[in-house]
């Protein structure tokens, strides 16, 4: 298969998250992505663009959230950009812990790494956070 | 057309929300958490969450069912889920919500369960 990419930016706007989906919808849909892994690419690009755009960029409209979607021979990755403080992953409390359960936040970071065959979180050199993703054919 | 409909209806002193649409980041999660803080001034405090006509729910939207869990527990109320898609299920066995709800498919098992 030979290799593909599309790169997008959006505002830190909530109708970004749907805008994102659907253009991950349509790249998965023209790589032959099967409709389970379409529906798990779906839930873990919404999940990541809302992160980007709620505690990433802080809904701030000046700052863009850049996505990048890469069908190689290893999958479909998806690059997730905001511009925001950075965090770190490994202390984001689990949700399924009994303490967590009631929480009302916390658990789209769960979703990613449960629809997706790689989910990893980098600190970029020029501020903000990638989180790149990858689904297996 | 609203991203989330909810329409209401009493069954004795249990209200049953039809949902229809999607519960997700912004519109869907408002209008469920409006539905229900609505519900819990007017005392309705029995509340029965039909989601059958509920075909996608994102991390906001699980997030809002737990808030309206709580805020319903907090207000001495009971709030159970009715005709869960094999989608929602999974993403509550998945979040171990299961351990949290009661969960029902049929409506009759369900009113009943509030006896």
């Amino acid at each position: 298969m030979s290799e593909e990419t599309k790169e997008f930016k959006f505002p830190s706007r909530i109708d970004s998250v749907e805008k994102a989906a659907s253009e991950a919808e349509n790249f998965a849909l023209q790589s032959g992505f099967s409709e389970d892994a379409r529906s798990a690419i779906d839930m873990a690009m919404r999940e990541a663009v809302a992160n980007a755009v709620k505690h990433g960029n802080k809904e701030d409209e000046t700052k863009k959230v850049e996505i990048a979607f890469k069908n190689s021979s290893e999958g479909f990755e998806i690059t997730v950009r905001d511009f925001g403080e950075g965090f770190n992953v490994e202390e984001i409390p689990d949700p399924t812990n009994p303490e967590n359960l009631l929480k009302e936040n916390g658990r789209g970071i769960l979703f990613m790494r449960t629809f997706m065959d790689r989910v990893e979180w980098f600190n970029h050199a020029g501020g903000g956070m990638i989180v790149k993703m990858l689904k297996r054919q | 057309m609203a991203e989330l409909n909810i329409s209401e209806r009493q069954a004795g002193d249990i209200t049953i929300l039809d949902m229809s649409g999607k519960v997700t980041l912004g519109e869907g999660s408002v209008a469920l958490r409006t539905a229900i803080r609505r519900l819990l001034g007017e005392g309705k405090k029995k509340l029965l969450l039909n989601l059958g006509g509920v075909g996608y729910i994102d991390s906001s939207g699980i997030g809002e069912l737990v808030s309206s869990f709580t805020a319903v527990n907090k207000e001495e109320g009971t709030l159970k889920l009715l005709n869960l898609t094999q989608k929602i299920q999974d993403l509550l066995a998945i979040t171990k919500l299961l351990t949290v709800f009661d969960v029902f498919d049929s409506e009759s098992d369900a009113l009943n369960s509030y006896k």
